[in-house]
């Protein structure tokens, strides 16, 4: 009973945390992206626009929430949802500290993909339920991405999953402090790019953000929806970039371990790791333009698999040898 | 440049009524065996590139020497030796066609829909000759000088008039 | 057309659905550039055909050029290409002056020229930003915004008029240019290259950029010239002409530029065009303001100009009664002009622009027709988008550089 009782409150503390962080980094990428583009971003709500996030979640959440004439309903109302707690529920396997992690499960990385995959038919069904042809196109181009860039995604974490010997995430961790190279980042350097570029592809940001290609099919799969429902998927898409860099925290920069350790923050170097990884998410925003659906796909067939089987092979190869 | 429009007038005799020296030379063509005419101009003479095609509207023109109503006018231009031609083809009231000219000129093909959305000349050989700037449903041609500036409230557009009765209150 | 729950009902029965997938892109569509409306018909996301529907922003300029004396029908032309407003200004001021026999002194005619290279590289500006937001990079947009707007502060200060200046006017230009606004525009000269070396660096080494464009709408140089294009989109497929080259008007017989051209004539070359263009704009703007100095003095306006105000020796015509609707033009009558034709011909930003009015011999155009190139590149869609991708259609849009006011009068 204690355990569970600790476990509930450990579960609220971590969505609190994650949402402020969702909220705040739709902030840090509007100001990041003002200052690189010479702008001023937000800033008339709160000192320096600090509460921008606050009032654009109010401003949403009071607004009509239009359904339009012919959507398939049912889905239409649960597509957003899937979106949301496949891309959220991901935050409770990721090992914030040694101590805190709020389901340490023996098949945790596997989970993480798997949620990540499901959460595509948010995606899917939403396009297909709104009724309009963009979000259908968006829908279509969402899930032929997502399908390809699972596989590569997945290969990139398999070597991980190679040299640690475990799919626990905290066994990855631990196994990468005592391996000689202290992260994985060194010896699985193009593991590391194969995973952030799909990762990128996987929460459908620029320059992969087709499904909701915003000057082709206007918004994409969620063109038909407004007011909260359309928040859901804002946050969803923000709580998949949230899981994904923590995961690539936690299978390549070595999750809460620093160089040294900062008394009373525990969660110090991960946070400190994790906020780069988004910095870089919201970097290639600013800089790059999109890719056609055609060269998405020929980048992910022809380059990124290719490169993650031949990286798998050499992992396993050096691992038999070593 | 002299030499060219001798020859045209010489070759074409039968097209070619008159040649005027205005800005550019200007040639008055018939609109029998126009087609023939503006193609040998395209292959032969090398004025392959047609700036504009137009309408004009001489009803009720001060000091008008000719009886059609309409004129159509097309600019022509050689990208070699850099010579500006126009062409003028009279077109009566009553028998209101032209040829087109859109299987020599893709671009012709907006310009002849413009032209017959703003005067009603017709334009024969045109694959799509639908209103292009107005509505498929409008009435009456705007560029006729005999088509008024504004319109009274009873000949406003069918459908302007449909939208506005349903959301009056 | 059906809906999606309607074919899954088809489906569900068991009865083949073989409807073409049809999507109406426009008039209201982020990447349209205003209201274009375009119709196509899909086999996954490739174009097999495409309609083009335009007309949602005629305004009748032809019709009301007719209605107006000859100093009223520039405002006109203003909204044409709203982007560019000095460049049409000119076409219409040239056309008159040449139905009016009217000889612009030089000074005018450099700073007619200062102003249309001006609009210029304020057009390219905004088509380098659009364009590089409909491909998807977000930075180049803001970049180009903020040297537009040095510009547009230095329209401001000539005329008054950020977008719609009517400062070129029938024999001349409204006024002289300031030394504060000569010193502004020796500044701009000076800074300008190495901003757009800096659009370069973040756009023409980028794999994606060159993914997206090159080999994007390739139209050879015969078929570019038999559909009608013209200005960077002709260029961009290798075929030399330019009127400020062919038909110099204004001051361009007197200064220096290279005309650049491209070799593919697909979407990376008209790029690559515009951005030389922007050079060019820069360099004849730069000789423009060195020449300024060798005409200090001289009027800017033609002697025997027609007036904007009314000359009190003309005598005030009885006032019409007022028609049940609608707006009597008031203003000054011109004087009246010769009967007869006249073409002018410009390089637009976009493209020629030209206009050809006749005038009956009263003090109002008999008919105004303005051949626009946005008009004449939309009726390029079809061609240019078949058997590409809907992604790739965004990039003609742009590469075409169209504007709607333009294309639909």
């Amino acid at each position: 009973m204690d355990k569970l009782i600790f476990t509930v409150i450990a579960a609220v503390i971590l969505l609190v945390i994650a949402l402020l962080h969702v909220a705040y980094l739709t902030y840090a990428e509007r100001k990041i992206i003002a200052r690189m583009q010479q702008r001023l971003g937000p800033n008339r709500v709160g000192p320096r626009g600090l509460l921008q996030p606050i009032a654009d979640m109010l401003k949403l959440l009071t607004k009509e929430d239009i359904v339009p004439y012919g959507v398939d309903k049912p889905i239409f109302y649960i597509a957003p949802l899937i979106s949301l707690v496949c891309a959220g529920t991901g935050v409770a396997l990721i090992p914030l500290w040694e101590k805190f992690v709020l389901s340490n499960i023996n098949v945790g990385l596997l989970f993480i993909l798997a949620l990540s995959s499901l959460s595509a038919y948010g995606v899917i069904l939403s396009g297909w339920a709104s009724n309009s042809r963009y979000a259908f196109l968006g829908g279509l181009r969402a899930s032929a991405q997502v399908i390809s860039y699972e596989i590569a995604m997945s290969l990139a974490l398999l070597s991980v999953v190679l040299m640690a010997g475990s799919l626990n995430l905290i066994d990855i961790v631990k196994a990468q402090i005592s391996s000689p190279y202290k992260i994985y980042l060194i010896p699985q350097i193009i593991a590391f790019f194969v995973f952030i570029i799909s990762a990128i592809a996987e929460c459908n940001r620029v320059p992969f953000d087709l499904p909701e290609a915003e000057t082709e099919l206007v918004a994409g799969y969620f063109v038909e929806y407004s007011a909260m429902r359309f928040s859901i998927f804002y946050l969803a898409e923000y709580f998949g970039m949230v899981v994904m860099s923590a995961l690539a925290v936690t299978c390549f920069l070595g999750g809460w371990v620093g160089p040294f350790e900062v008394p009373y923050i525990p969660f110090f170097w991960f946070l400190i790791k994790l906020y780069f990884i988004l910095f870089v998410y919201i970097w290639v925003r600013a800089t790059l333009p999109r890719y056609r659906y055609d060269q998405l796909m020929g980048l992910g067939w022809k380059v990124l698999i290719p490169i993650g089987i031949v990286n798998l092979f050499l992992t396993a190869f050096l691992k038999l040898i070593v | 440049m002299e030499e060219l429009l001798n020859e045209l007038k010489e070759k074409f005799s039968s097209v070619v009524i008159e040649v005027q020296e205005k800005d550019y030379p200007t040639l008055i063509c018939k609109r029998n065996g126009f087609v023939d005419f503006i193609k040998y101009l395209k292959e032969e003479k090398g004025f392959k590139y047609l700036i504009d095609l137009c309408g004009v509207d001489y009803l009720n023109y001060p000091k008008k020497n000719f009886e059609e109503r309409f004129k159509v006018v097309y600019h022509l231009y050689n990208l070699d030796t850099k010579v500006l031609l126009r062409l003028k083809v009279r077109i009566p009231e009553e028998d209101c066609w032209h040829h087109s000219v859109t299987p020599l000129w893709r671009t012709a093909d907006f310009f002849e829909r413009e032209c017959y959305d703003m005067f009603g000349i017709k334009f024969k050989g045109h694959p799509n000759l639908k209103r292009v700037l107005m509505p498929d449903d409008w009435e009456g041609h705007p560029l006729r000088k005999d088509y008024p500036l504004y319109l009274e409230e009873e000949q406003e557009w069918e459908t302007y008039k449909k939208i506005a009765q349903k959301y009056k209150r | 057309m059906a809906t999606y729950l309607e074919i899954n009902k088809k489906q569900v029965n068991g009865e083949k659905w073989e409807e073409p997938f049809y999507l109406n892109m426009g008039p209201q569509h982020p990447s349209t550039h205003g209201v274009l409306r375009l119709f196509l018909e899909l086999e996954g996301e490739t174009i097999v055909n495409c309609t083009p529907i335009i007309g949602y922003l005629h305004r009748g300029v032809e019709k009301l050029g007719e209605n107006l004396n000859y100093n009223q029908a520039i405002v006109l032309s203003d909204r044409l290409d709203y982007i560019a407003s000095a460049a049409n200004n000119t076409a219409f001021a040239l056309a008159f002056e040449k139905l009016m026999n009217l000889e612009v002194p030089r000074r005018a005619k450099l700073l007619r020229t200062i102003a249309c290279e001006m609009a210029r590289i304020c057009n390219h500006l905004l088509w380098l930003a659009t364009h590089a937001l409909d491909i998807g990079a977000m930075t180049v947009f803001l970049y180009c915004f903020r040297d537009r707007e040095w510009l547009l502060n230095i329209y401001e200060k000539i005329c008054g008029a950020r977008l719609t200046h009517t400062y070129v006017r029938v024999g001349g230009v409204r006024q002289d240019f300031t030394q504060e606004i000569i010193d502004d525009l020796y500044k701009f000269t000076e800074e300008f290259p190495s901003r757009i070396y800096d659009y370069e660096t973040l756009i023409d080494v980028n794999r994606i950029w060159l993914k997206r464009t090159k080999g994007i709408a390739v139209v050879p140089p015969e078929d570019a010239i038999n559909l009608g294009l013209t200005g960077p989109c002709l260029r961009g497929s290798g075929v030399y002409y330019d009127v400020r080259k062919f038909r110099p008007y204004d001051a361009y017989g007197e200064v220096n530029f290279v005309v650049p051209t491209g070799k593919n004539g697909d979407t990376y070359d008209r790029y690559r065009v515009r951005m030389e263009e922007l050079r060019q704009s820069n360099f004849i703007i730069r000789q423009c303001l060195d020449k300024l100095p060798e005409t200090e003095g001289e009027p800017v306006l033609a002697e025997n100009a027609p007036d904007l105000l009314m000359p009190e020796k003309i005598k005030k015509p009885e006032p019409k009664p007022v028609p049940k609707k609608g707006v009597i033009f008031r203003g000054a009558d011109v004087p009246v002009v010769p009967p007869g034709e006249a073409f002018a011909a410009i390089e637009s930003p976009k493209g020629e622009l030209s206009v050809y009015v006749v005038s009956d011999g009263s003090n109002k155009p008999w008919r105004l027709r303005v051949r626009t190139p946005s008009f004449v590149h939309i009726s390029a869609i079809p061609y240019m988008a078949k058997n590409h991708m809907i992604a790739d259609l965004v990039a003609i849009i742009g590469t075409l550089d169209i504007v709607l006011g333009d294309s639909d009068r």
